[in-house]
């Protein structure tokens, strides 16, 4: 195996330094907030986490139709890196949103469309995986997978469009006049620096992870084929 | 290309090639007709069904205790409930009769657009849920003494039922081709139709509860929607799904 | 009518054909051997536009593999060990089904025809699921040249038959192949094969390693032939 390139090593390290600038930010830098106080501070993370599952989600649908198209069994790894990261993010999303839930609505779970969505999408997820897992032929599981990342893809908007419609009490991200009357709030300027930070902080994990993780799959794809070369 | 004459060859003059639209009718037209005598013989397909969507009843009856006041608003969902479970059932059948005994290659081997084979096990498919409905309905109005027979209710049936065939033929014929066949197409099916369902549930309760066209008017114009976006996006994997 | 030029297929990593050459005339009867995993089936399945190659040229009748699929399926009758048939249905209606996918017309006349050749007008009526595995094999070839193929793929026909349904298949083979369509079958029963076809090709490690007709072969047996050309590889 080739070692990490270098552009690899210094993302390593800059996402280090800057998660920790990010949890110093969170803590020192921005003011407690008003209403809901400490507990408020969950939300930075809370958000980005959210973020980055959507850009997973983003990427494996994208990753789907490449292979589609392409047959190049690439698109596969990516496909299948974005995917396990998406799921462990959202995972991290709803237990952050959880623990942010209880006190703000006095309930750990609500059927919101956020929340809901981001269930299904979970489980969407673990039904990709286990349909991977019932298949040994290696093209017929990258197609098989790339199909139902695309149905994915399509039915998760149109889950949460559906229902959006039904009334929500999520906070909306910049607070309105409404949103504040169900637990949102008002950023002042070093929340909004807080948060924004945040969300740069944790696209860049989400792109030093998925590097990682596809060339762990290319690893894995190596060992494979230096396999097959020893059996014959 | 030199013909040879001889009692079998020289029929190839009689085999005349129609125009691809006809065929592509005729395509479809032909497995339909194949599943339904085939079902009509055997009948265990579409037997399965209906007494699994019964069961489903009797067991909610005892689950949610459907007294009058609770069933004007639990009826939808569980109607929906059974049809989406019964179906389940049926999808997987139909396409487990076509890996059997290999009959699938023996669609893909035609000269025919793959799409007639989507569109042909679709209508089949959806011919089997609506008779499951149809027998499904008039039971539960005799069971629980409700009149279902509304219209809208049953346009809304129809849409859904539509939707929901829709990827579930698509993703019956990927469940089919793994090692975990019976057990994968409910959990690949559910979590990417709730679209589908949600509205499917709203619309039909929103025509149970008596509320105007004009406010069931959204959730079917969601349903219409979703179900040409995935008919159409059902349609244009299919390929990927069947060919190696 | 067959021609193939440096077909390779990979499933994943794993190669299966290596740059495959492979020619048929018209009216040729070939009985491809080879050890099991050698790629014979996968060879058949791409011959038979079930499944794609991942590098190579094909040409069948004319028509080019993958672009023309249509075409040539048109042209392509194709038995497995598999029947392709409808439990539920009956022969005739199997007939009848696969008749319409391939828009044949006066096609009763057709099936009456096709069920004399196989030997089955008398249980045209019956259910397939009741069929014997060795009428069930002979429906299937019914089916296969349901619409007059010029070409024919066998693959493993002879697969759970018993002595007589096997000699009934010999007897149906022989007279496919009689009337002038080619022929390419895979078996790794060299006895069998052995009268049946005119030309035999060893297919082994994803490449054609030999091949020999019968009228080379002469006196000499087509074991001998078959062990010596894996021994060489």
């Amino acid at each position: 195996m080739e070692p990490q390139p270098l552009a690899l090593k210094i993302l390593n390290i800059v996402s280090a330094v800057l998660l920790a600038i990010a949890v110093w930010l969170v803590f020192f830098y921005a003011p407690l907030e008003l209403v809901m106080g400490a507990v408020q501070k969950i939300f930075y993370f809370h958000v980005a986490n959210a973020w980055v599952g959507m850009l997973g989600f983003i990427v494996a649908a994208v990753a789907g139709i490449a292979y589609l198209r392409t047959h190049d069994m690439k698109w596969d790894i990516v496909e299948m890196a974005a995917v396990e990261i998406s799921l462990i993010f959202f995972l991290i999303a709803i237990v952050t949103g959880s623990i942010w839930a209880y006190p703000a609505w006095g309930t750990w779970w609500t059927w919101d469309p956020r929340l809901t969505t981001a269930a299904i999408l979970e489980m969407i997820y673990i039904a990709y995986l286990l349909l991977r897992q019932g298949i040994e032929d290696p093209d017929r599981r990258a197609r098989f997978g790339a199909v139902y990342t695309l149905i994915g893809g399509l039915s998760v908007p149109l889950t949460f469009i559906s229902i959006r419609i039904f009334r929500t009490i999520h906070p909306a991200l910049i607070g309105t006049a409404s949103a504040a009357s169900q637990g949102g709030f008002d950023m002042t300027a070093p929340m909004k620096l807080t948060f924004f930070f945040s969300l740069f902080t944790f696209s860049l994990i989400f792109v030093v992870l998925l590097w990682h993780r596809i060339r762990l799959g290319r690893l894995v794809e190596k060992v494979e084929q230096l396999k097959l070369k020893f059996m014959q | 290309m030199k013909r040879h004459s001889s009692s079998i060859t020289h029929h190839a003059s009689r085999i005349t090639r129609h125009s691809s639209l006809a065929s592509f009718f005729r395509a479809i037209a032909a497995i339909v007709w194949k599943d339904l005598a085939a079902e009509l013989r055997s009948r265990e397909l579409l037997s399965a069904m209906l007494v699994f969507a019964l069961l489903v009843i009797l067991i909610f009856n005892f689950a949610l205790e459907l007294d009058v006041k609770t069933r004007a608003t639990v009826t939808a969902g569980v109607l929906w409930v059974t049809f989406v479970f019964a179906g389940t059932l049926g999808l997987n059948r139909s396409m487990a009769i076509e890996k059997d005994r290999g009959c699938l290659d023996g669609l893909l081997l035609a000269p025919v657009d793959r799409s007639a084979i989507y569109f042909g096990k679709v209508i089949s498919n959806l011919v089997f849920m609506f008779i499951v409905e149809a027998i499904v309905l008039p039971v539960y109005s005799v069971l629980y003494n409700t009149n279902l027979f509304k219209l809208g209710l049953i346009g809304v049936i129809l849409l859904g039922s539509v939707g929901y065939v829709a990827v579930g033929t698509l993703l019956s014929a990927m469940a089919v081709q793994t090692r975990t066949r019976d057990v994968l197409l409910p959990i690949l099916l559910f979590p990417v139709v709730i679209p589908v369902l949600v509205a499917a549930v709203k619309a039909s309760s929103g025509f149970l509860q008596g509320l105007g066209l004009a406010e069931v008017m959204p959730w079917i114009n969601q349903l219409i929607v979703y179900d040409i976006v995935f008919t159409a996006v059902a349609f244009m994997v299919f390929d990927y799904v069947v060919e190696e | 009518m067959i021609q193939v030029r440096k077909l390779v297929k990979r499933f994943g990593l794993k190669t299966v054909l290596r740059g495959l050459d492979f020619q048929v005339q018209e009216g040729e009867f070939v009985a491809l051997l080879g050890p099991n995993g050698a790629g014979k089936t996968t060879f058949l399945r791409i011959l038979a536009s079930l499944a794609q190659p991942s590098l190579g040229e094909i040409c069948i009748a004319g028509y080019a593999l993958p672009t023309q699929a249509a075409a040539v399926r048109r042209r392509l009758g194709v038995v497995s060990h598999m029947p392709l048939l409808y439990g539920d249905l009956t022969a005739a209606e199997n007939l009848v089904f696969f008749g319409r996918m391939y828009d044949i017309s006066s096609l009763d006349q057709r099936i009456d025809e096709v069920l004399e050749l196989v030997g089955l007008a008398a249980r045209r009526r019956d259910l397939v699921r009741t069929f014997s595995r060795g009428m069930q094999q002979r429906l299937a070839i019914g089916r296969a040249v349901l619409h007059d193929p010029e070409v024919m793929l066998f693959d493993e026909p002879h697969t759970g038959l018993d002595q007589d349904a096997c000699d009934m298949l010999d007897k149906i083979l022989r007279d496919v192949a009689a009337r002038g369509r080619t022929v390419v079958m895979t078996s790794h029963d060299l006895a069998r094969v052995e009268d049946l076809a005119s030309r035999f090709d060893v297919l082994s490690r994803g490449v054609i390693t030999a091949s020999t007709t019968r009228s080379k072969l002469g006196q000499s047996n087509l074991l001998d032939f078959y062990r010596q050309s894996l021994q060489e590889t």
